[in-house]
């Protein structure tokens, strides 16, 4: 295993900068990475072909003393719902099989100016759609740490990508828990930013008023440094939010939480937690408080509906986003007949049963008669989610719970039992409602298992920097006492 | 298959509503910065925004908004103080996301009217709603008969039409109108479309799809009270279409109901060729749009000195501009509806604001230049004569320069474009004869000419003077004023 | 409970074309998922109001400005069919 893929991202980009290495040879170790362990991991389902072209561009603007990029020579792994030039967008869906989008979006256009390398897409479960990948038309990919296990979901493919070492960094999205779910049982980072903090034009939507880019790295300042570059104003984006983006790198270098109130919300554990994951999460919360933090703990009554809620709301979106995969414009056109005949086979060939499940029950939560029952009432009691975030964050700074409540689970065991899979999304969903900041940072291993176990932390919108304060004094003082990152325990393909 | 349109008044009571949606005249489409040119080559006018490509997102262009707050406010509307959009979901495919983004129960503008003029009346129409939304691509139909969908082979799609804003603007039920119901309702269009063109906001060009309505209709059994059940007649795109469609389909459910059936609800398509309409999908058949807040905008909110802003900016609205020149001119209503019927209200206004006599102008324009225009085709408006030549012809007559003979040749210069009335009378030396004693020497010829006239004349029968004007009249070929001429044969004979 | 005809009807809503064996295998799923969602409907949220939008924005607008639009190559690039620069779809059976 070559050394520089096991560099942070931070160090690469130090590296290519100060030209002790060049971005080609960064690209080459991690493209040789991917050549050698992704036939196992299958992270990824595109590899882009100008990669190392990409790198040599870099190089040369270097050599040509043109100012670099922060993320200079660093490559990135891409979930494959982000449209990319050149390379295709698929979505984990058989509709959108060879999809070359004509533009691309605002998150990879940054990516490119800050001198990221777009190393590929990466597989994730059919248009975000769950929590294992496994609902991807190109078959699941494998955790690190255990092939025989799901990586999480939806961004199993960049938390899987990250965790093999295949890339420093890596993008996804959380709807309801997609990029913090996948980090946690892949043992690595991954932040949802406040929603409206990232851009959504050019991520192929699912639920448009949750959809939250975000980054997954193997450390704390490493996805705060993702966050940076990828975040900020989108005017093309009616929902992104004209502010300065929070300081996530400064919290990042400079985690403490001496004097910091933070909240145990008692709401998000007991049954169907796992033992181990409560106590590596037991753990955390002392730990934080012999670091100098104020914790107590704080009930919000009404995240025991988020869930219910997430599977009104999402669905209904998504049913509406998904309409236009239709066989008429672009992507799969199946079968003969009428318009009408075609769009219909065209969507029964090309979607997956999840996606399917969910237009249905998107649809029948719109329906006329049901609307007010359903999606009506999801929507009111979004509002008292909310209104429990902000009564909370009057008392403390930051919130901090399991981010799941199970570790990674074996491949096929919730696959057609789509309630006990939703479970997995229990405790991300509630900041995705309500469009806070929040982030997954390995707590350690369950003892039953040897499985990663991830501390969420949530922070109120717009203050996604405290997160980055709480995650970088846990990482630090957990490195401390075990020696190494978490990553170096894994017995599988991880390591 | 029908009854009289008569006979069907006799028994029923028809109620009618109007939705019309209107293009807005903006330089870019609804949600992206794509061009609105009409008649561009196909496919040339799109973006990922309006092609509904995955992972694309709207903007809400905010002229848009102005517009349709400008049409809410001329409408007499109230203006929310927050609305949002919401998504139409249906699949078809000149549809590029398979959802309009439109609005649902939160309308832009709300609870408005337009008073409009029939036969010397007022009727005022009260306005439901005015809301905005994105407009479709467009299909061509292949094979079978005349480009109609039915019996196409397949259908191509241009979506350069695709995120045109479009304003619906939704009448509420209209009563009480009897047999004068489809007059009326072309009134209202004719009046609508006045209006969104005294604000600039549309081209309104029917015929260009830029105005389109929908007629619904309902019959109910005279002074039952009860409403009938409505039909929604659409494709009806000219202010005559708007006339005949509900004529043909108050005949239409007077005889459904008259053989005791019961009138469906559904859409109905009007026919330009036959005048009639048929049916189109039932309304009754499931079709659930599934309106939700459209999660991809946010609210819209405008703040009350915005919308005064705009309201201070509004122009003079055709039932203000009626009302002052009905008395600035003293006219009639039916004389008012006349100018504006024959499309010269402005170029009578500009002529008067020359200085010509309101009588004077509304005499050339709607006499001499209307027939004129008429011979040519055109609008009197567009004829190649300016207000401020008529006028000027205008004044050459009452100078006593002009009469009235000599006057239209000015204007046929003109209009030929010899160049302006005074250029035209130099070149073609059409000024009266002013000069007295030229014109004495023809008298005395036509007195010498015509003995027995002038004897009559001298004994007091003055009405014989008539012909010796028209004799003096021929001599000077026409260009002797013949009040002056009067007078001159009546001092020699004295 | 919701019925197998109302999955059935809810699929052609849908514009999904599914077999028999499909429906038959998703309506007790959906009927499983509806009936645990409806817990939203146990929370006393009389007078709450409704939350579509988390970030409390109002009025983005952009100005009515041009902005470049795809060539037609582009725009036509990933169709299915085309013709005369047009996208070409089958016959279209109902009259919008």
């Amino acid at each position: 295993m070559s050394e520089l893929i096991t560099k942070t991202a931070a160090e690469l980009a130090a590296a290519v900068a100060s030209g002790e290495v060049s971005a080609a040879e960064v690209t080459a170790a991690h493209l040789a990475r991917i050549e050698a362990v992704d036939g196992q991991v299958k992270a990824f389902l595109h590899v882009a072909s100008d990669a190392v072209a990409q790198a040599e561009a870099i190089d040369a603007k270097r050599a040509a003393g043109e100012p670099l990029g922060p993320l200079a020579g660093v490559p990135v792994a891409v979930k494959d719902l982000f449209t990319t030039v050149g390379m295709p967008t698929t979505c984990g869906s058989r509709i959108l099989e060879g999809w070359h989008p004509p533009y691309e979006s605002t998150i990879t256009s940054r990516l490119r100016d800050a001198g990221a390398i777009l190393i590929g897409k990466t597989n994730m479960d059919e248009f975000a759609m769950g929590s294992s990948t496994e609902n991807s038309a190109y078959g699941p990919s494998h955790n690190p740490w255990d092939l025989s296990l799901v990586p999480g979901g939806s961004s199993g493919g960049s938390a899987a990508a990250v965790a093999a070492y295949e890339a420093p960094l890596s993008l996804g999205t959380d709807t309801g828990g997609s990029i913090r779910q996948p980090a946690a049982v892949c043992g690595i980072v991954g932040a949802k930013p406040t929603y409206g903090g990232s851009s959504r034009y050019g991520v192929v939507a699912f639920a448009s008023s949750l959809d939250t880019p975000g980054p997954l790295a193997r450390n704390v300042l490493d996805t705060a440094l993702l966050h940076e570059v990828m975040s900020g104003h989108d005017p093309m984006d009616s929902t992104s939010i004209d502010a300065p983006v929070p300081p996530v790198v400064e919290a990042a270098r400079h985690g403490d939480v001496s004097g910091m109130r933070i909240g145990v919300v008692t709401d998000l554990s007991g049954d169907g937690y796992q033992p181990g994951v409560l106590s590596r999460f037991a753990e955390a919360v002392e730990l934080l408080e012999s670091l100098g933090a104020k914790v107590t703990e704080v009930s919000c009554p009404h995240f025991k509906y988020a869930l219910p809620a997430y599977y009104l709301i999402a669905p209904s979106e998504a049913s509406s986003n998904l309409a236009r995969f239709d066989g008429m414009r672009y992507g799969l056109r199946a079968g003969s007949g009428s318009a009408e005949e075609v769009m219909a086979q065209t969507r029964a060939e090309g979607f997956g049963a999840e996606v399917k499940r969910r237009i249905m029950l998107g649809a029948y939560a719109l329906s006329s008669g049901y609307y007010d029952a359903y999606y009506g009432k999801a929507q009111q009691v979004r509002t008292l989610i909310i209104r429990d975030f902000q009564a909370a964050f009057e008392q403390v700074d930051v919130l901090v719970s399991p981010v799941t409540p199970t570790t990674a689970f074996p491949i096929g065991e919730r696959a057609d039992d789509p309630m006990a899979m939703y479970l997995a999304d229990l405790c991300t969903i509630p900041s995705d409602l309500a469009g806070n900041a929040a982030i997954s940072v390995p707590c350690g291993l369950a003892p039953e298992n040897g499985l990663p176990v991830g501390l969420h932390v949530m922070a109120p919108s717009m203050a996604d920097d405290r997160m980055y304060r709480v995650g970088a004094v846990v990482e630090a003082a957990l490195q401390s006492r075990w020696g190494h990152p978490l990553l170096a325990e894994a017995k599988g393909l991880a390591s | 298959m029908t009854v009289m349109y008569e006979e069907a008044l006799q028994k029923y009571e028809p109620v009618f509503g109007l939705e019309t949606h209107v293009e807005l005249g903006t330089r870019t489409k609804m949600f992206c910065g794509c061009t609105t040119v009409f008649g561009a080559d196909p496919n040339t006018q799109v973006c990922p925004v309006c092609l509904g490509l995955p992972g694309s997102l709207p903007v809400v262009n905010r002229l848009a908004i102005e517009y349709a707050i400008k049409i809410g406010l001329a409408l007499n509307c109230s203006i929310a103080s927050w609305c949002r959009f919401a998504r139409k979901n249906y699949f078809y495919p000149d549809m590029p996301k398979d959802f309009q983004i439109s609005q649902y129960d939160e309308p832009l503008c709300a609870d408005g009217y337009l008073d409009v003029l029939v036969g010397g009346e007022t009727v005022r129409v009260g306005i439901e709603r005015v809301h905005l939304e994105e407009d479709t691509g467009k299909s061509l139909h292949v094979g079978g008969a005349t480009g109609r969908i039915q019996g196409a082979e397949y259908s191509l799609v241009d979506y350069n039409r695709a995120g045109i804003p479009l304003v619906e603007i939704v009448t509420k039920p209209v009563p009480g109108t009897g047999y004068m119901a489809p007059e009326v309702a072309k009134a209202y269009v004719t009046e609508l479309r006045d209006v969104l063109r005294s604000l600039g906001v549309s081209d309104v060009r029917m015929e260009e799809g830029s105005m389109r309505c929908d007629v619904n209709t309902s019959l109910s059994v005279l002074g039952s009270g009860v409403l009938g059940t409505r039909t929604e007649t659409k494709n009806v795109n000219s202010l005559r279409s708007v006339e005949r469609a509900m004529h043909s389909e108050i005949e239409r459910q007077a005889f459904v109901l008259d053989t005791g059936d019961r009138v469906i609800q559904e859409t109905r398509h009007f026919h330009e060729d036959t005048g009639t309409t048929t049916s189109g999908r039932s309304k009754e058949e499931a079709q659930d749009y599934r309106y939700f807040p459209e999660p991809d905008l946010v609210p819209v909110a405008p703040a009350s000195s915005w919308v005064e802003e705009i309201r201070a900016s509004l122009p003079e609205l055709p039932s203000a501009r009626r009302s002052r020149l009905l008395s600035a001119w003293s006219l009639s209503e039916l004389e008012f509806e006349a100018l504006r019927n024959a499309g010269a209200l402005d170029v009578v206004e500009a002529t008067v604001a020359h200085g010509a006599s309101p009588a004077d102008a509304r005499k050339w324009w709607l006499g001499e230049l209307a027939r004129k225009a008429n011979d040519a085709g055109v609008e009197v408006s567009s004829l190649p004569i300016t207000s401020e030549a008529v006028a000027r012809v205008s004044a050459l007559v009452s100078a006593g320069t002009l009469n009235d003979r000599l006057a239209r040749e000015v204007i046929d210069g003109v209009l030929e474009g010899e160049g302006t009335p005074d250029e035209v009378v130099e070149k073609r030396g059409l000024a009266v004869v002013s000069d007295d004693s030229a014109l004495l020497s023809a008298i005395d010829e036509a007195l010498a000419a015509n003995p027995a006239v002038a004897g009559k004349v001298r004994s007091g029968k003055v009405a014989a003077a008539g012909v010796i004007v028209g004799a003096v009249m021929k001599a000077t070929g026409g260009k002797a004023d013949a009040a002056r001429v009067r007078e001159l044969i009546l001092e020699r004979l004295s | 409970m919701i019925t197998r005809d109302e999955v059935a009807h809810l699929a052609r809503l849908s514009r999904l074309a599914l077999s028999d064996q499909e429906l038959d295998h998703l309506a007790p799923q959906l009927d499983q998922i509806i009936s645990a969602v409806a817990q939203v409907q146990e929370v006393a949220a009389e007078g709450i109001p409704p939350t579509s939008h988390a970030t409390g924005l109002t009025n983005v607008f952009r100005d009515d400005e041009p902005a470049p639009c795809l060539s037609p190559g582009q725009a036509l690039s990933q169709a299915p069919a085309e013709e005369l620069q047009r996208f070409k779809v089958p016959r279209i059976l109902v009259e919008e």
